[in-house]
């Protein structure tokens, strides 16, 4: 059994992987697809084509809104319809692209072909421009564009890049998959990054309830023979995918509270986004496809399904694909069952980042009625960034912003572990998710000042010279 | 599937509750229960009911009618309280002396304060301390009780309070001792005069290893008490053998491992940081055995977990659990 975890909290939910032996299969395409503008951290892309524009599959149809932002490109080829908001799965309006779909044509200079490209270039600016280009963002959950990610501020020097294999939110098996069908691109993907980043160590994480993914990628490395890649083996416990837990389990070391994982010299990609970046600089094939698994507890397993997707489809025409919502669906979640969202709006459309349809059945997901705090402690336990959520809960409901403060609010990862961990059902998270907001509020509007007074300062002694 | 429901994540929730919690404590204080009532015979089953029942009828008559909110004796919490009040009684206690001991308990020590989660004390310690207090002749009271299927109890005084008289007296330890017929042994699996609940060690050490299987306490508390008591007990048995008990009695003696394992352990009454657990453990041990060797009490268990409780909420100010990426 693998030892190697994070040292602060943690739970152990059942991981329920119902669809891990199901192979990926290829979805027919739609009649149309609609095609969101902020399916990324940061600013949403500005769109570049007009109503009744005829645009290829891979074609860039919006560019960056900002620093942080990512092209889109079209997942599939035929006619721009519309430029209009439309409900995402929250409900809430972001504009997109309507585009119905005619033919299969790629854009040109794209490589459709299944042979495996094992050269690494050699210039870095060319690898990170491709990743750019090819609006490639992380797809372990927070969608950062990874261009960014991998191009660390001067001074920052990248020590382990570390290849998020863990899956460890329960019931997902697209990230498994992909190690099982698509391990060498996977790895020449993390090669890839391994360059840009300087040819740092590089450690692919994966945890213990895949033991065929491990021996595959180990199988796969002695094969593609690269130098300083290595599988790790984790144990099994949530939320070993988290960034900071991640880098805690593999290099034993903590990311200072507000600091970025590069301060601690590592930079965290999951296993699909290391397959994106080798799609987008080894065969010039931008991120229009993913992933997802359609799974829950109240689906038969011959109805479960792990799909290739094109970015945009409607979740509702994949959930017809896979055989219609089940009757005993409560509540259906798009990603995992402890971060992911629940969905309100099945027309809402896939973007990079989705990772799954769940079906929760109501007996498995309602939530109970809370009684009171026993001061068990559960909470604090179970939290993986060492909070205590009781407190953190109590404080919040008597408004105090400076000791929410104190006791760390803002390095809240949303997690869920405490709400999961309760057993008065008391919800912690919904509470402190809330006062974070309000204290990161505090502390920016507290930084802005400080700048402006600093600015003012320097003017006022400018103007006395 | 005509509405879907829709919240904020996590979606699924551990099938851990607090009544699944308290119903482990239940089941833990099971087998002390069980060779009480075989040992101590139909008197204690008695003391037993007649706490369990007032406890639960208390809340529960406390919870609609002066409190008018619902009921909370679904939780378990009431049944826990009133099964170790029992332990913490003689067989011999009449039936309305385990009464005014429930209402202590659940009345003014729990639901004064706001009912589970709010208060400060121990409620089973609180009303054992107030009859111990209030009705001392009943509380010391061992008659020879007449146990079930033939078990023979042992009549007289508990070790403790004979060591504590035959010192006054001018007696050495090892006199007592002698003299009495202790042995670890009979201490270990049955059969030393006491309240219920101590009357034997192995079956209140299978709840406990029961509880720290099933994750419903962690060990640090009683393993901090355990480590005290030994110390603090070798330190003045080395000194002064014919003068202070050993550690060994002192660990099987006198409701330390009913108190160590499961009043000390009490989610609401004890520190949340593992840090404080074990500086709330190290007084608890440390202030059993002032009393046990000084004070005017031969026990001192009860008081040690009273007078931390009161610390609890300091404890839990002061020590606070690591964060990450903080120092």
């Amino acid at each position: 059994m693998a030892k190697i975890t994070f040292s602060i909290g943690g739970v152990h939910p059942c991981d329920s992987k119902i669809s891990r032996d199901c192979a990926i299969e290829v979805l027919p395409l739609p009649k149309t697809v609609y095609i969101s503008m902020a399916q990324h951290l940061g600013a949403p892309a500005k769109p570049v084509v007009a109503v009744g524009d005829k645009v290829k599959a891979g074609q860039v149809i919006a560019e960056p809104g900002g620093f942080i932002s990512a092209f889109v490109h079209s997942s599939v080829s035929g006619t721009v319809k519309s430029i209009a908001p439309r409900k995402d799965l929250a409900g809430n309006y972001m504009t997109h692209v309507e585009i119905e779909v005619e033919g299969d044509e790629w854009a040109e200079g794209i490589d459709l072909g299944d042979n495996l490209v094992t050269q690494i270039p050699e210039d870095r600016a060319f690898i990170l421009d491709r990743i750019k280009s090819a609006g490639v963002v992380g797809l372990g959950g927070a969608t950062f564009p990874t261009h960014v990610k991998l191009n660390p501020a001067p001074g920052s020097v990248a020590e382990c890049l570390i290849i998020n294999g863990a899956e460890c939110e329960p019931y997902l098996t697209s990230d498994f998959r992909i190690m099982l069908e698509r391990t060498k691109e996977i790895i020449v993907g993390a090669a890839l990054m391994q360059k840009v980043l300087g040819g740092c160590r590089c450690v692919i994480g994966i945890e213990e309830n895949k033991p065929e993914a491990i021996s595959a990628m180990r199988k796969a490395l002695s094969e593609l023979g690269y130098a300083n890649i290595e599988v790790l083996p984790l144990m099994k416990k949530y939320p070993q995918g988290g960034e900071k837990q991640l880098i805690d389990a593999v290099m034993h070391r903590q990311v200072k509270s507000g600091a970025l994982p590069i301060s601690e010299g590592a930079v965290v990609q999951n296993v699909a986004t290391a397959l994106a970046v080798y799609e987008a600089v080894q065969k010039n094939k931008p991120l229009v496809t993913n992933t997802l698994t359609v799974t829950g507890n109240c689906l038969p397993v011959e109805k479960q399904h792990n799909y290739l997707f094109r970015i945009g489809m409607p979740l509702s025409y994949i959930a017809e694909q896979a055989g219609g919502v089940p009757q005993e669906a409560a509540k259906i979640v798009s990603g995992g069952p402890m971060m992911g969202k629940a969905i309100a709006n099945l027309d809402a459309c896939t973007v990079k980042g989705s990772s799954s349809i769940l079906y929760l059945s109501d007996e498995s997901t309602r939530r109970k009625a809370e009684s009171a705090c026993i001061r068990c402690g559960k909470c604090a336990e179970a939290c993986p960034m060492g909070l205590e959520p009781f407190l953190l809960r109590r404080l919040a409901l008597a408004g105090k912003l400076d000791e929410l403060e104190q006791n760390a609010v803002q390095d809240c990862i949303e997690c869920g572990c405490c709400l999961y961990s309760c057993p008065a059902y008391i919800p912690l998270l919904d509470i402190i998710r809330q006062a974070k907001v309000q204290v990161m509020g505090v502390i920016r509007a507290r930084a802005a000042a400080a700048k402006a007074a600093a600015e003012a300062a320097k003017a006022a002694a400018a103007e006395k010279k | 599937m005509d509405k879907l429901l829709v919240s904020p994540n996590p979606h699924i929730h551990t099938a851990v509750s607090t009544r699944s919690l308290m119903r482990d404590v239940v089941i833990a204080l099971l087998p002390a229960t069980v060779v009480s009532i075989v040992f101590y015979g139909l008197s204690m089953l008695l003391v037993t009911a007649v706490s369990v029942v007032s406890c639960v009828l208390l809340e529960y008559l406390i919870t609609r009618f002066l409190l008018k909110k619902p009921s909370t004796i679904c939780d378990w919490s009431a049944s826990v309280t009133g099964l170790l009040l029992a332990l913490n009684l003689p067989s011999t206690t009449p039936w309305w002396v385990v009464f005014i001991g429930a209402v202590v308990a659940i009345g003014v020590a729990k639901m004064t304060f706001g009912g589970l989660g709010q208060n400060v004390f121990n409620p089973a310690i609180a009303g054992r301390v107030f009859l111990l207090i209030s009705f001392p002749t009943y509380m010391t009271d061992w008659k020879a009780p007449q146990g079930l299927f033939g078990a023979d109890a042992v009549t007289g005084a508990t070790p403790l309070g004979l060591i504590k008289e035959g010192l006054l007296q001018g007696q050495t330890v090892t006199g007592i001792m002698a003299e009495n017929g202790f042995s670890y042994g009979q201490m270990l699996f049955a059969n030393v005069g006491g309240t219920a609940g101590e009357i034997s060690a192995i079956a209140l050490l299978a709840g406990f290893v029961y509880l720290l299987v099933r994750r419903v306490i962690r060990p640090h508390i009683t393993l901090s008490i355990w480590a005290t008591v030994a110390v603090v007990s070798l330190i003045f048995w080395l000194c002064a053998p014919e003068r202070f008990t050993d550690p060994l009695f002192n660990l099987l003696t006198g409701g330390m491992i009913l108190g160590s394992c499961f009043m000390a352990t009490d989610y609401v009454t004890s520190p949340m940081s593992v840090k404080g657990g074990v500086i709330f453990g190290v007084g608890i041990g440390f202030i059993t055995m002032m009393i046990r060797y000084f004070g005017s009490y031969p026990e001192g268990m009860s008081f040690a977990i009273l007078i931390m409780n009161a610390v609890v909420p300091l404890l839990n100010m002061w020590f606070h659990q690591k964060k990450y990426g903080r120092d």
